[in-house]
């Protein structure tokens, strides 16, 4: 019997084929996390690019803008329909409030990166800081869309005319009095489904917060799920740049 | 005596001030760019549609740049990462295309 440390073995992992490579340099969780938020990547395209084609099939305003009315007879112009500021009665302020949204996601990501540095240092207060941010972050975005959600469907105080002849207030997912019935159906969906995005992220970072709170990740070794679930957060922001300019801007 | 600490042995390494300051850097970017935004929605007539529409992609695509690439990180990962994030979104692309032309087409028989 040969002593078994002279025995030579082949090395596992001398070839490309044998496994244990990696060629894209990351963890098998990041990159799943990667392939996923690409197949989320096409599906909110899929759904802004057929508001795209449903928008593009409808008439455009054509007349002055300051003259514009909400009608059935083409697309409202969406600064007309985002007006309103909470609290502040009859006070037109064109997408002042999505403006204030887009702010506060837009932090509440800078904040998720910076609890991903400070997981890299291995520093839990400074994780448990920053994950704390990022979650009032994302509530607080929650809580603006539950407010706009509200104010859309309950309307202005003057409503519009339907088809029928009879005056509409706001919006469902049938009839609405800003334009033709697609343009609150997008709206609900578009939005609705990034909201829902937005809500699972909270969900997961309350998660990472926790674990590290009762020092998972310090009994692990590393705070990799920071850096994972931060992905998945720094695309809902990006989903949001997006949602903004094709559905307030444009 | 018998005092059992199952703490973990835990390192943490000083604020790396200057990544920090790169990352604040950014923000400031995509703050000022939405506020660029704001700007040219008040400031260009309704009337320049085409110039208003391109310049708003032109500020996304600039803005989801940053997000991606530098919140991301997907800047400095491998290059094969980084290609099979971004090469399927032709798909995307085309999607654009062929759904607006489209849209175009069915409001030109619209009634």
């Amino acid at each position: 019997m040969a002593n078994p440390s002279t025995v030579t073995v082949p090395a596992p992992g001398r070839s490309v084929w044998d496994g244990g490579v990696s060629p894209m340099n990351a963890s098998y969780g990041k990159l799943m996390m990667w392939f996923f938020l690409l197949s989320d990547a096409f599906t909110f395209s899929a759904l802004l690019i057929t508001y795209g084609l449903v928008r593009s099939s409808h008439h455009a305003y054509e007349g002055a803008v300051s003259a514009f009315k909400f009608s059935q007879a083409y697309w409202p112009i969406p600064e007309k329909v985002f007006a309103s500021i909470p609290f502040f009665h009859n006070v037109n302020a064109p997408l002042v409030f999505v403006g204030l949204m887009t702010f506060i996601l837009i932090m509440s990501s800078v904040t998720m990166v910076l609890a991903v540095e400070a997981g890299h240092r291995m520093d839990r207060r400074a994780v448990e800081k920053w994950m704390l941010w990022t979650i009032i972050g994302g509530l607080t975005f929650l809580s603006c869309q539950a407010w706009e959600w509200t104010h859309f469907i309950h309307g202005t105080h003057e409503g519009s005319a339907v088809a029928e002849g009879t005056t509409f207030f706001g919006a469902n997912l049938r009839m609405n009095q800003y334009g033709p019935p697609d343009f609150a159906a997008f709206f609900f969906f578009i939005t609705g489904f990034h909201g829902f995005h937005v809500f699972s992220g909270v969900m997961l970072n309350f998660l990472v917060f926790y674990n590290t709170v009762t020092g998972v990740y310090d009994r692990r070794g590393h705070y990799e799920m920071v850096e994972k679930v931060g992905l998945y957060w720094h695309f809902v922001d990006l989903v949001w740049v997006f949602v903004f300019t094709f559905f307030y801007l444009v | 005596m018998a005092h059992v600490d199952d703490a973990p042995q835990v390192t943490v390494l000083p604020p790396d001030t200057a990544k920090i300051k790169k990352l604040w850097t950014v923000a400031g970017i995509l703050g000022l760019v939405t506020l660029l935004e704001f700007g040219i929605a008040f400031g260009v007539p309704h009337e320049m549609k085409d110039l208003r529409v391109w310049t708003f992609i032109l500020m996304t695509i600039v803005k989801a740049a940053y997000i991606v690439g530098e919140f991301m990180h997907l800047r400095y990962e491998v290059k094969v990462l980084l290609w099979s994030i971004l090469i399927p979104m032709v798909f995307v692309v085309w999607m654009l295309v062929a759904f607006v032309y489209e849209g175009m087409s069915i409001s030109d028989v619209r009634p």
